[in-house]
């Protein structure tokens, strides 16, 4: 047997201090591992543990300009099983049959499935939740969640809008102000292991919901029911395609009321509101029939605006000296442009007439022949200067844009058609967000519905002003205006719209609508009031309707009807009271 | 701290034939056999209660060869090392046929065969190689009369391991290479020169290249090294990552792993040093990994010691066997090299592993026994 020399006991410290060095390295490692690495390790292990459950914010409401909830929430359930957490199956099915609804087979086939978590129903109502969850059935899952609830059902449906699957808004105020409304959702975050099981003794922990805000709008839901009746009842009785009323402030813009009959039911806004069985329809067909529906046409679709954008062609007229009040004109019954002879409405002609008259009377060779004064480029400009190549920047998603002829394409014809209002398209907003600004005195206002977005503690959050924006017509010409179109109520075509004891200003039209051979129209009326100090604008659009077609007879009664009543309840003062205040 | 022992030894243990053996390597032992039942209970509770319904199922069947390793271990230290020595080419026999057995009439688990029943209970043949290789090897260099520093010898040496390292190597790649590293160190130790080993070592990487290009799966475990994200494969290791790099500096606390919980696949095996690190963190993995370096210390002073080339050699094997295994093992979970199943001595799973380590950890004290009675 051999000794052990000295180079043997080296060579093994050797072995050992190489394996001390390796060993040390691997400590090295650790530290980088552990240390460095250990941030990026440690999340993509928490990824991988944790289970995270959406806890949905509640949605802001929307509130009218009295406080009044338009848009609300309702808690609904949805009810889940565990597969691996049901001790008593049968109990469950016979739950899930009674209390949902579903059949013996399908509740089977749910309650056997092997999944981590089943889905069987959403939008549970909190009641059948709460007595579901009274019967502490192991394995089944109640929770709570928020659905949009619209307590006026059909009330300024397109304006409001509603929200899809995901109380994501959709359309009207609810996408528009999806970010203020929508709040931060919420997490449970569980700990699970491999198999998907929680681990109960580490317990949940939560990342609370932030509620959305409140947002206050314009709207006043008693001028929108009441002009959404007056609305209604013209429909029916002119057996019209459809009506819309828009009534705003032409001070700030703010729109009191926008109405398009026939609206739908924002509680079931995926069905169709004129009883068309939705199952008869292809998917397309349907979706292209509910897109329709929801289109908000004061604000998504242009119309030619006839007459009453003879507001415009008069305020531009008198702003550029063109014409004056006293001036005065003849019609045959017709004028010639360019060896075309365009017709007034009145064939027989209204003869011998001062310019305040043509306007009573709705002459179109009056306004033909300002528009004439003035020429292409200057009407255009006022075109331009009055806004009317823009949109109106309103609040509301889809807002379309005026469709008119290019500057180089105008000749003396359409000079002379666009200046009765016909040859190019606007949307009503637009028509009534123009005039709005003309006549409170010559400034440009934008029409809009929000006003500020509050928390839940009341505090405004943001408060959204739009103020008056550049002046567009002089304070002298605003006033012959109102002057102009008070004339047109009280002793011309707009006769209709008088209240008794207030001060009315409007303007009629009745156009033809393309083909003119389909002999379909568009009456409409638009009415201000107190001519003097205009608080309020309204503007009634119906489309196609039966039988006299007048705006001055169909259309001027019904923001009469609306006038008579908000005006008071605005709390404007009628002439006597500010005749008594005054003395 | 040796030194001091003896004195002390020496003074009060004169009429004593043989004086009191490492303590201190005794010590360290019984420390990281309990640590390791700790640790593995802790680690193997969740996979117990899913399989078995039991969670103290694998700790039960790791405490009970753990009490026969404390027996081993008694017995083999009161042992003359030499004369266990004499049994060196039996102990081989017994080895390779163990080894050949296994090949035909191996049990099956996680498509290795690997395990040889005895009623209840299994038996891993590879586990017992490994310690009849150290013996074998050191009596075979130790009685050898040729100069040991020639390649003739170191070939010969090494030709006498082809054999079991071949059987080994058919099923457990991993333990064939733990084998050759132990022969590897003890050739080392046993010729005085150094040079020859760095031309050994060379030739040792460019075979272990032209292995690891002869087939592509070896080449995708080289991918799947460099970046386990991207391979399915890489799962284990990228679970093990996830394990290490969660635990930070203190650890998510004793029995606090949420990896464990089936995401380690079969945590209380090869991975179980992940789950250490997870629990208890940079601390108690370090200090882990210093029981382990002290533990191998001690084997390198007895190997020092030793009364003979023999009980030296018998030293360094058992150093070199614990800490390739510890080395390697610790590597693979850190994803330092490329994956390989080694496991990690006296804490990760495994019965026969831990019988066969106490007995070599007996050996060794058995050897530090007869130095401490040479010198007196």
């Amino acid at each position: 047997m051999r000794k052990n020399m000295t180079f043997h006991k080296k060579k093994t410290a050797v072995v050992f201090f190489c394996c001390a060095a390796l060993l040390a390295g691997l400590v090295g490692r650790l530290v980088y591992l552990m240390v460095f690495r250990s941030g990026y390790y440690a999340e993509k292990a928490d990824d991988l543990h944790e289970r995270e459950r959406d806890i949905k914010a509640a949605r802001g409401k929307i509130l009218d300009r009295t406080g009044t909830v338009l848009a609300d929430n309702r808690t609904v359930c949805t009810i889940s099983v565990i597969h691996s957490q049901i001790t008593e199956p049968e109990k469950v099915i016979d739950m899930l049959v009674k209390e949902l609804g579903l059949t013996e087979e399908k509740a089977r086939e749910r309650v056997e499935k092997v999944s981590s978590i089943e889905r069987v129903k959403t939008n549970v109502d909190k009641e059948t939740g709460d007595r579901i969850r009274a019967m502490e059935l192991d394995g089944v899952k109640v929770d709570e969640d928020y659905r949009r609830y619209y307590p006026y059902g059909q009330l300024a449906s397109r304006v409001l809008g509603f929200t899809g699957g995901d109380n994501q808004g959709i359309i009207g105020l609810e996408v528009k102000y999806e970010e203020i409304l929508k709040g931060i959702d919420g997490k449970i975050l569980t700990t699970t292991d491999a198999r998907g099981i929680e681990i109960g003794e580490i317990g949940e922990s939560r990342v609370e919901p932030v509620a959305g805000y409140d947002l206050t709008v314009s709207l006043d839901r008693n001028i929108q029911e009441y002009a959404q009746q007056e609305a209604l009842r013209v429909l029916e009785q002119k057996e019209a395609d459809a009506v819309s009323i828009l009534i705003m402030n032409p001070q700030n813009g703010e729109i009191y009321a926008c109405v398009n009959v026939p609206e739908f039911d924002l509680n079931d806004p995926f069905t169709l509101n004129d009883g068309t069985d939705t199952a008869a329809l292809s998917e397309e067909e349907l979706q292209e029939r509910l897109n329709q529906m929801w289109r908000n046409i004061c604000i998504n679709d242009t119309y030619e605006p006839g007459s009453t954008f003879k507001v415009i062609t008069a305020a531009a007229g008198l702003e550029s000296g063109a014409v004056s009040l006293e001036d005065s004109f003849y019609c045959p019954g017709y004028r010639v442009v360019d060896n075309r002879r365009i017709h007034c409405a009145n064939r027989k002609g209204h003869g011998s007439e001062t310019f305040v008259q043509g306007v009573e009377n709705s002459c179109n060779p009056v306004f033909i022949d300002v528009a004439l004064r003035m020429g292409v480029d200057e009407f255009y400009s006022y075109f331009q200067q009055f806004g009317l190549l823009e949109k109106t920047g309103i609040d509301l998603p889809g807002e379309a844009g005026t469709i008119t002829h290019r500057k180089e394409d105008m000749g003396q014809v359409e000079l002379a058609t666009m200046a009765f209002g016909q040859s190019f398209q606007i949307t009503p907003v637009k028509l009534a967000a123009t005039v709005s600004s003309l006549i409170n005195g010559g400034c440009r206002i934008t029409p809009h519905l929000a006003v500020e977005a509050r928390d839940g503690n009341g505090t405004v959050i943001q408060s959204y002003s739009y103020g008056k924006g550049e002046r567009i017509l002089s304070e002298e010409t605003s006033e012959k205006l109102r002057y102009v179109l008070e004339q047109v109520v009280s002793e011309g075509g707009g006769k209709n719209a008088r209240v008794e004891g207030y001060r009315i200003g409007g303007k009629t039209a009745t156009s033809q609508t393309l083909p003119r051979s389909a002999n379909r129209y568009i009456s409409s009326f638009l009415g201000f009031a107190p001519a003097d100090d205009p608080q309020v604008l309204g503007l009634c659009i119906i489309y196609n309707p039966q039988g006299i077609y007048y705006g001055g007879t169909i259309a001027a009664p019904v923001i009469q009807s609306i006038f008579e009543n908000i005006l008071p309840y605005l709390e404007i003062p009628m002439e006597e009271q500010k005749a008594q205040d005054n003395g | 701290m040796k030194t001091k022992m003896d004195r002390r030894g020496q003074r009060e243990d004169r009429e004593i034939p043989h004086a009191p053996a490492d303590l201190l390597l005794g010590f360290l032992v019984l420390l990281l056999l309990a640590l390791g039942l700790v640790l593995l209970y802790s680690t193997s509770a969740y996979n117990g209660r899913v399989k078995f319904d039991d969670a103290a199922y694998y700790f039960k069947k790791q405490l009970f060869a753990t009490l026969l390793g404390l027996l081993a271990f008694y017995l083999v230290s009161h042992m003359d090392y030499h004369r266990i020595a004499r049994l060196a080419w039996p102990i081989y026999g017994v080895s390779l046929v163990l080894s050949t057995l296994v090949l035909f009439v191996g049990r099956e688990y996680n498509g290795s065969k690997r395990w040889l029943a005895l009623g209840p209970l299994s038996f891993q043949p590879a586990e017992f190689a490994k310690v009849a290789v150290v013996i074998f090897l050191a009596r075979q260099i130790s009685e050898s009369k040729r100069r040991t520093d020639t390649f003739r010898f170191m070939a010969l040496t090494m030709a006498m391991l082809l054999p079991i390292v071949g059987l080994v190597g058919t099923n457990n790649l991993s333990t064939a290479v733990i084998i050759l590293g132990i022969g590897g160190i003890l050739i080392f130790v046993s010729n005085p020169r150094y040079l020859p080993f760095v031309g050994v070592g060379a030739a040792g990487l460019a075979f272990v290249g032209i292995f690891l290009s002869l087939e592509s799966y070896r080449l995708e475990r080289l991918a799947i090294w460099r970046n386990p994200e991207a391979y399915e494969k890489g799962f284990q290791t990228i679970q093990g990552l996830y394990a290490i790099g969660s635990g930070g500096i203190f650890g998510r606390g004793l029995g606090s792993s949420l990896q464990k919980l089936g995401f380690v696949p079969e945590a209380q095996n090869d991975m179980i040093f992940s789950i250490i690190c997870e629990e208890t963190g940079l601390v108690g993995a370090a200090l882990v990994i210093l029981i382990f370096g002290l533990l191998i210390w001690r084997l390198m002073v007895n190997a020092v010691h030793a009364p003979d080339l023999l009980g030296e050699l018998i030293c360094t094997g058992i150093m070199g066997h614990l800490a390739l295994q510890v080395i390697l093992n610790i590597a693979v979970v850190t994803n330092t090299i490329p994956n390989t199943g080694i496991t990690l001595p006296f804490v990760s799973y495994g019965g026969t592993s831990v019988l066969f380590l106490m007995g070599e950890m007996g050996l060794a004290v058995s050897v530090s026994r007869s130095a401490a009675g040479r010198r007196r």
